[in-house]
């Protein structure tokens, strides 16, 4: 395991988009698209579908050709390189298991591409299904496998031939929750041990923010924003940003954040009248429910336990909401919903969760 | 449904064998290795060989160029696939004399030979492997080509490695049922081969001529070698399927 680490390291590289444009007929999918991926990174392409995080990867892979603008691997201009070329290894939402091979000829096919001797091909698929955990799985077809399986079999094919990067579609899409969790935490881990320079493309925020060093979120083609999840969360380039990343209400043409909306018993000047719908507590804190006096929204809070306690909220009783002075705000336009209402249903808007977010 | 398939299939199957081998199986084999019989036979079978062989190369092309490419046109060459099944094989048959006998257009007057012979059956058995290919071309992941392709493999060895083997089942069934057609072929053939014994004269056109001159034993016997080679190839073909789906499970 480990000198498959040391091996990645050494051919790790950064990634460099230019100005990329990318037009399919009238539409265009991306808008001068800059980006600057550190080596050895994990990076996530955050946006709702439609946005061109997919077109952006597949470009940067080779899978699509530019309309206009470069994209650089390791400073090298990839755009005289077709992909088989490029040395990326990338990974597709529905696994592209090569179906009539066993796992292990999935995992050495890169490998027997580059005329390895047979008892090294060998030895490095073993040490790759170990790495992936598929031990004893090697004589198997991708039917015989479960869903996540697959993905880490896919993720093994990818890594064998040593790429300078490693690009994922959507991975964990297909998956169901819990297998999305573990799988998550587990690339998080596996890229800690390799350190080869990764992006993946995903519509799930609490994803992206659980894994990545940099998310760049994408919208309409064109790149919002670029940076750490703290950046995002507390410092969102617009309302778009602010709306997909975290937790949002709309409050007087105002998004703030739910732990920066406060509750007042008597009303101000910029408040908003609520009405209290349900408050639940939660160990150390709480989370009330309120809808607008004024157009029913729906409106949450999230607060401390001695905040709850001197509150001493009622169901069904008036109340008046605002956003903290110190609060993250922006200008709500009606931009966010307007993106958020294309989207396929597969995608929800952020809705109150579990409080827990990185704050 | 036992008693139907024995009815329809088995019953008239085994009246045949039956028939070959009534007069004991001395008839059936001066029957079946009579020169003229062995030469009918010998046509057939290698006639109906080479027709499968570029029909397999050539039904997985069409249906490749059918799925993957756009061009104008398109829905009309696809309708035009099926045109070999709807039409009445002697009408085909006449299309044919009317196309590459002695009065063609193109000046190619292949009537009454062996060349003859492996036109019309390439006609009337085009569908076959196109039908058996394109619904897995289809339904075959993209994604997987891009996988290799990003793996550092070339067009070649994508089709040969990737493709090829999804393909090889539908190729294969093609290939199974072309053959069975081509074995047995009789109207597509009785005007252009000009059934010249020892020549052009196909196995079906044979037992034909058996028939009419009243030598029923010898007819069957033969039809029982057809049967035979059809089925053994049938058998083989199962094999092929059996190991490229061998994943499916």
């Amino acid at each position: 395991m480990t000198d498959i680490t040391e091996n990645l390291k050494a051919v790790s590289h950064g990634i460099e988009v230019r100005d990329v444009s990318k037009n399919f007929g009238d539409f265009q999918a991306l808008e001068d698209v800059n980006l600057i991926v550190p080596d050895g990174s994990m990076t996530a392409l955050l946006g709702p579908s439609g946005s061109g995080k997919s077109t952006l990867l597949r470009t940067i892979a080779g899978l699509e050709t530019p309309t206009t603008g470069s994209v650089l691997i390791g400073g090298e201009d990839q755009a005289k390189k077709p992909v088989r070329t490029r040395n990326v290894g990338f990974v597709f939402q529905h696994y592209a298991a090569f179906k009539h091979m066993t796992v292990f000829d999935n995992i050495a096919f890169g490998l027997k591409v580059r005329k390895w001797k047979k008892d090294k091909v060998r030895a490095r698929v073993n040490e790759l299904i170990e790495l992936v955990q598929l031990t004893g799985l090697g004589g198997r077809y991708p039917s015989q496998l479960s869903g996540g399986q697959r993905q880490r079999m896919a993720l093994a094919r990818a890594l064998a031939v040593e790429p300078s990067v490693l690009l994922l579609d959507e991975p964990f899409g297909a998956l169901d929750a819990k297998v999305r969790k573990d799988l998550r935490t587990w690339l998080r881990r596996l890229h800690d041990e390799v350190h080869v320079t990764t992006i993946f493309v995903t519509h799930d925020q609490e994803e992206a923010m659980d894994i990545a060093e940099q998310i760049v979120v994408m919208n309409e083609g064109k790149i919002e924003q670029t940076g750490s999840a703290t950046d995002l969360y507390d410092e969102p380039a617009n309302e778009f940003v602010m709306g997909f990343v975290g937790e949002v209400n709309s409050l007087g043409g105002k998004l703030v954040r739910p732990h920066d909306t406060e509750i007042l018993p008597v009303e101000t000047p910029d408040s908003v009248a609520v009405t209290i719908d349900r408050v639940v507590r939660l160990g150390f804190s709480g989370r009330v429910e309120m809808l607008t006096a004024n157009g029913g929204q729906e409106v949450w809070a999230q607060l401390t336990r001695s905040e709850l306690e001197t509150l001493d909220l009622e169901p069904g009783s008036r109340a008046y909401v605002r956003p903290r002075p110190d609060a993250v705000t922006r200008e709500d336009t009606g931009a966010l919903d307007d993106a958020f209402k294309e989207e396929s249903p597969a995608i929800h808007r952020p809705t109150p969760a579990e409080p827990g977010l990185p704050v | 449904m036992v008693t139907y398939l024995s009815l329809i299939v088995l019953l008239p199957l085994a009246a045949i064998a039956s028939k070959a081998f009534s007069d004991g199986f001395g008839t059936f084999w001066d029957a079946v290795s009579q020169p003229q019989a062995v030469a009918a036979l010998k046509l057939t079978v290698i006639c109906s060989l080479i027709v499968v062989a570029i029909n397999a190369v050539m039904g997985t092309l069409i249906a490749w160029v059918l799925v993957r490419d756009e061009f104008p046109g398109k829905g009309i060459v696809n309708s035009v696939i099926d045109l070999p099944f709807a039409l009445p094989t002697i009408v085909a048959s006449l299309t044919l004399l009317t196309l590459y006998g002695k009065d063609s257009p193109f000046g190619i007057d292949a009537a009454y030979t062996k060349a003859a012979v492996v036109i019309a059956l390439l006609f009337v058995t085009l569908p076959f492997v196109v039908r058996a290919v394109q619904p897995l071309l289809l339904s075959l992941d993209r994604d997987m080509e891009s996988a290799a392709e990003s793996l550092g493999a070339g067009r070649a060895r994508i089709f040969r490695q990737i493709v090829f083997p999804n393909l090889a089942p539908g190729i294969a069934a093609g290939v199974a049922l072309a053959f069975a057609r081509a074995l047995g072929e009789f109207g597509a053939l009785v005007l252009i081969s000009g059934n010249v014994p020892y020549k052009t004269e196909v196995a079906s056109v044979f037992i034909r001529g058996q028939i009419e001159s009243d030598n029923i034993v010898g007819a069957a016997a033969v039809s029982v070698v057809l049967l035979a080679v059809s089925m053994t190839l049938l058998a083989f073909v199962n094999l092929i399927q059996k190991w490229g789906l061998r994943h499916e499970r």
